[in-house]
């Protein structure tokens, strides 16, 4: 080790309460799987052919490659980034070929034994590790073009290949890097023109009239520019939007339309009100939100919900294990399960502003915004305020590939934190 | 540091905003909305009801005339049908072909996989004996018992009535105690005697999943009742009778009513044609319930009760009666009968011209004079003159009416009849007010014209007569339950004015029918019957036999209505059978009668109308829905809900039931007529 400070320990410099977080929110998750899951045949915790049961052995796996990750150099994970990056391609290459096709989508390899492998999950450790290293590289800025195009390109390519599958959940989940790049320098304007966007998006569907909102955008330009300060550049900036908005709407209505799925219209028709159908489509979200819902403040308790454990809410220990927390421990529950993960990503940007590497620093970006991401669709789905899309609640849902890769990603994170006072790598 | 350090500030607003909005979303989904933790409940609380088993009904001597059997249903689980499985080996134990295997294995795979259904229904315990011991060898196939009505001597159909599947109407009446599926006694003592016979359902509240597959009870069972069977009941009925009425009967339309006129109960209630009420059970009833419908001699028709004759003659002591206590006759007025009678300018003749000479009031009774009774009915209606007409005609009426003709009983039976007695606006409305007389109406003297009476309420006024003056509401339950409790009603005494002593003279007279008068070739060796025959003028054929009869003269025990339609004079047909039905319920024997008449005969003999046409007519068309419907019997193409040892489901999980095909049943029959010959 050819470090500045002499290392005296696998554990020096650890950052514990990050470790108690990510503890805390497995054992929640196993708990909750197996409240979600238990079939009386099976009472033992660790019979490996229930969903508790790999779990647990699941978490124990993690905590060794976490041990392992621990013991192994900082400087590894930024060398063997590209390769890592290289692996998670062929991965997602291989799935399209030999994957094994569960609900529409080609996104596992079967490993035998049960045990089967999603390559989309460790893609965005890949790109996370491969995105921070060639941002942290000399004369890289953002703002360049070419450097920008690269990056979107590293984030765009697993993006892609995972969109054949097609899952379109882990899909979006690469969008969310967009954080990465906003801090490393991107304009602001990217982040308001998303927010923009995706309030543009609702209203057009809401309305469902393209032609009253080109209006409506059209008179709040026209009242900007009569009212505003009369700048030459504020008003071309300004009808440039105008002219942006306008043809973002028609797009939106023309993918809704003519590209979107029946399937996906439905789901995103269901969140933003515009169908309600409990009986068919909607089926799942509602059995959610009643599962949820009836937990009222304390929850129904530990075992007791009826919701989840009868099988009306389906995926219930996967996609859907958010629903055996609000039923069964209620609002407290919610808002400690939410609180953690909120811990978990404050805690993270606050890691990721202490490293005097930039490796690191985008890194931790990566790692936070991805969680973050993953937290705020899984829990906005089962609540209906985002359209159902399948990605798992990271640590609490039930998932090797999930629970290893987000293991992976936080003790490469905790690794390179303890370094944080040694090389610039 | 680098220069865009600031930013965390805004990743991390951005990343709280956010939590917070999904934590607002939580506490109003979790905390302010409270329908979810009802949806939630009703999403996993079923309710099953147990039902009670039905009370068993018992003739007066306690011999059973209806109770529950336990027959056999086959149920599948789909899912548990593994091999190794004998298909064949299964197929000749149920006598079915691989065929139809695979069509029932498809329809209940279509009902549910994971969920029991019907596989054979409603075996009987002869032919499920064979089957039960070798069932446990196929895996997913199991038993299912479920009680149903039997009639071991399969008797008194009418009178017990049937059940069946409630109609829509008996649901919205019952305000929730019914719910589609569930039976309930449609007619006869099975309707009337519905709230004690059905006992008190159980409630089970059970948790099930998602595919409505039970996990456990709801709360413990602490809500939870058990079913209480229903109530015995004790009828009036005496199976001996009852079984010898409808053998004399058969091959006859007509009924055969007997009343015990110190209680007034119902000892003998026979609609004739009728059916055997285990028809109306199992899996055939739809089926059998059809074709009885179709039947051109109405099996249905309850006729003790709904079927309305004119008396005849048979009303004829009735106006003596009333005349006796106006004083307007004595025991000692005679007529002299030249065979007919002269009333304004017209000539009415006694039967067959027959002059009986001069007759007293009991005679007259006795031969059955038409002419005496004209005169008396005359002194009735014309006591103040002809010009009183009306009100002296209403009097009349009254006093008629208190012997319970043209108004309903109530006995406690659903749809009696009220029979007919016209008042005079009635008349008026013909004739014009004022403009008709005694002579207009005179044929009601003689029990003809436009009164009418059901069997019933010709039994009764025999009750009335036996009992000097009064009578009991007619009734057919001894008792209800362990206390043989009944209705305090049926214990008072319902007066009709009428002195004891005027009754003498009459019942001298019906001594004498049967002594020595019309009804002679039906004395009964030993025992003194009064009684009274009857022609009943029918506007369509031959005219109705009636007899009416109590027995014995003192300390009466029965009083007897018999109608034979068609069969022309009360001698002939209705008194023989009344005087049996008489006789074995008086000594448990029939004797050898003088005249040589026998049981055997009347049982042998068809006195049937031809309605051949009408027959024809009637098969050609289909039963109409809605009248199957209200006969209790389902016309949906559903598939049941499993029934698990009469365990119901209210609501099924899903809707997975098939849709009910709408048959092409639309075309209706004629409404059933009181009167059809």
């Amino acid at each position: 080790m050819n470090n500045n400070q002499p290392q005296r320990s696998f554990f020096f410099n650890v950052d514990w309460l990050m470790v108690f977080i990510y503890l805390a929110l497995c054992t929640i998750g196993v708990l909750n799987i197996h409240s979600a899951v238990f079939k009386p045949q099976s009472p033992s915790w660790f019979d490996l052919s229930t969903d508790y049961g790999k779990q647990i052995l699941y978490v124990i796996i993690g905590g060794c490659i976490g041990i392992m990750i621990l013991l192994l150099d900082g400087r590894f994970f930024s060398s063997m980034a590209p390769f890592f990056y290289g692996i998670a391609i062929v991965l997602l290459m291989l799935v399209l070929v030999v994957g094994r096709n569960v609900g529409g989508n080609q996104a596992w390899i079967s490993l035998g034994g049960g045990f089967r492998l999603q390559p989309s999950e460790f893609a965005k450790l890949a790109t996370c590790l491969l995105l921070a290293r060639y941002l942290s590289g000399t004369n890289i800025k953002v703002t360049d073009t070419r450097s920008f195009l690269t990056a979107a390109a590293i984030v765009g390519f697993p993006m892609l290949l995972i969109m054949l599958q097609p899952d379109a959940g882990s899909t979006l989940v690469f969008s969310c890097l967009l954080f990465v790049l906003y801090r490393e320098g991107l304009s602001p304007y990217f982040l308001i023109l998303e927010g923009l966007f995706i309030t543009l998006f609702v209203l057009t569907l809401k309305l469902n009239n393209a032609i009253v909102l080109t209006g409506v955008l059209a008179g709040i330009a026209a009242l900007i520019i009569f009212f505003g300060r009369r700048n030459r550049k504020l008003i071309r900036v300004i009808l440039i939007g105008l002219t942006i908005c306008v043809g973002f709407v028609f797009c939106v209505r023309f993918i809704y339309t003519k590209v979107l799925k029946p399937h996906q219209k439905v789901r995103i028709d269901i969140v933003l009100g515009i169908t309600s159908d409990p009986k068919g489509k909607g089926y799942n979200v509602h059995q959610s939100m009643i599962a949820i819902g009836s937990g009222k403040m304390w929850g129904r308790g530990y075992m007791r919900g009826t919701q989840t454990k009868f099988s009306f809410v389906p995926e219930q220990g996967t996609d859907f294990i958010f629903c055996t927390v609000g039923e069964e421990w209620g609002f407290a529950g919610s808002i400690v399960v939410l609180g953690l993960y909120l811990l978990l990503v404050l805690r993270i940007v606050r890691i990721a502003e202490r490293q005097r590497s930039p490796f690191s620093r985008i890194y931790a970006y990566g790692v936070a915004s991805v969680i973050f991401f993953h937290v705020f669709i899984n829990i906005g789905m089962t609540i209906g305020i985002v359209p159902s899309i399948g990605i798992p609640l990271p640590l609490i849902s039930y998932g090797g590939s999930s629970l290893l890769s987000f293991t992976i990603m936080l003790f490469i994170l905790i690794k390179l934190d303890s370094n944080r006072m040694g090389f610039i790598y | 540091m680098n220069k865009f350090f600031g930013r965390r500030y805004i990743i991390s607003a951005i990343f709280i905003v956010l939590i917070l909005v999904l934590l607002g979303r939580l506490f109003y989904i979790q905390i302010i909305d409270d329908r979810y933790l009802i949806y939630a409940q009703s999403n996993a609380r079923r309710t099953f009801y147990l039902n009670p088993a039905r009370g068993p009904i018992l003739d007066r001597n306690g011999k059973i005339l209806v109770q529950n059997q336990a027959f056999y249903d086959i149920m599948v689980t789909p899912n548990l049908v593994k091999p190794p499985f004998d298909t064949t080996e299964f197929c000749k134990l149920l006598n079915i072909d691989t065929a139809e295997f695979n069509k029932r294995m498809a329809k209940a795979v279509k009902y549910s996989r994971s969920q029991q259904s019907v596989f054979e229904k409603q075996l009987s315990p002869e032919a499920y004996a064979s089957i039960e011991e070798r069932l446990s060898e196929f895996s997913g196939f199991q038993s299912s018992t479920r009680y149903l009505r039997t009639y071991p001597d399969s008797v008194a159909a009418q009178f017990l009535g049937y059940i069946g599947e409630v109609h829509d109407n008996d649901i919205k009446k019952s305000g929730g105690y019914y719910h589609p599926g569930d039976f309930i006694g449609v007619t006869g003592v099975e309707r009337s005697y519905e709230n004690v016979l059905r006992g008190r359902r159980g409630v089970q509240y059970r948790l099930v999943d998602s595919r409505g597959k039970a996990q456990g009870s709801y709360a413990n069972g602490a809500l939870d009742t058990a079913a209480i069977p229903g109530e015995r009941l004790v009828s009036s009925l005496d199976l001996r009778i009852q079984k010898l009425g409808e053998k004399l009967m058969q091959n006859k339309l007509g009924s055969i009513v007997a009343i015990e006129p110190s209680s007034g109960e119902i000892l003998c209630y026979v609609s004739s044609p009728t059916y055997d009420p285990n028809l109306m059970v199992g899996h055939d009833r739809g089926k059998n319930a059809a074709e009885l419908y179709k039947n051109p001699y109405k099996p249905f028709f309850s006729r003790p009760i709904q079927a309305y004759y004119p008396p005849g003659s048979s009303f004829k002591p009735i106006d003596a009666l009333i005349a006796e206590q106006e004083d307007l006759i004595t025991p000692q007025t005679t007529y002299y009968c030249p065979g007919y009678y002269v009333s304004g300018n017209r000539r009415i003749h006694c039967y067959h011209n027959e002059a009986h000479g001069t007759v007293d009031l009991a005679r007259a009774v006795a031969v059955s004079c038409n002419g005496y009774f004209f005169l008396v009915f005359e002194k009735l209606v014309n006591r103040y003159g002809w010009k009183n007409t009306d009100s002296t005609f209403n009097a009349w009426r009254a006093n008629v009416a208190k012997f319970g003709l043209g108004a309903r009983l109530d006995l406690d039976m659903p749809s009696e009849g009220r029979g007919n007695l016209p008042k005079a606006s009635y008349y008026d409305k013909i004739y014009h007010k004022g403009a008709w007389r005694s002579s207009t109406v005179i044929s009601l003297g003689i029990g003809q014209g436009e009164l009418l009476a059901t069997p019933l309420q010709l039994a009764n006024v025999e009750c009335i007569i036996a009992n000097h003056g009064f009578y009991y509401k007619p009734h057919l339950v001894k008792g209800i339950g362990d206390k043989n409790v009944i209705k305090p009603e049926y214990t008072q005494k319902n007066y009709v004015n009428i002195d004891s002593q005027y009754f003498e003279p009459v019942i001298n007279g019906m001594q004498q029918v049967v002594e020595n008068g019309t009804a002679a070739a039906s004395k009964i060796p030993g025992i003194i019957m009064c009684g009274k025959t009857g022609t009943a003028d029918n506007p369509h054929g031959e005219p109705h036999s009636v007899f009416v009869c109590y027995a014995p003269r003192d300390n009466p025990k029965i009083a007897v209505a018999v109608v034979v339609e068609n069969s022309g004079q009360g001698a002939q047909w209705a008194a023989p059978i009344a005087s049996f039905i008489v006789e074995k319920y008086l000594t448990d024997s029939i004797s050898v009668r003088p005249s040589g008449i026998t049981p055997e005969y009347f049982m042998n003999a068809n006195r049937l109308p031809d309605l051949s046409s009408y027959s024809d007519k009637l098969k050609a068309k289909p039963v109409p829905k809605d009248t199957l419907n209200k006969m209790g019997i389902d016309t949906s193409d559903k598939e049941k809900a499993p029934e698990e040892k009469g365990q119901k489901p209210v609501k099924s999980a899903s809707n997975r039931k098939n849709k009910p095909v709408h048959r092409q049943l639309t075309a209706s029959l004629p409404e059933r007529s009181e009167d059809e010959q």
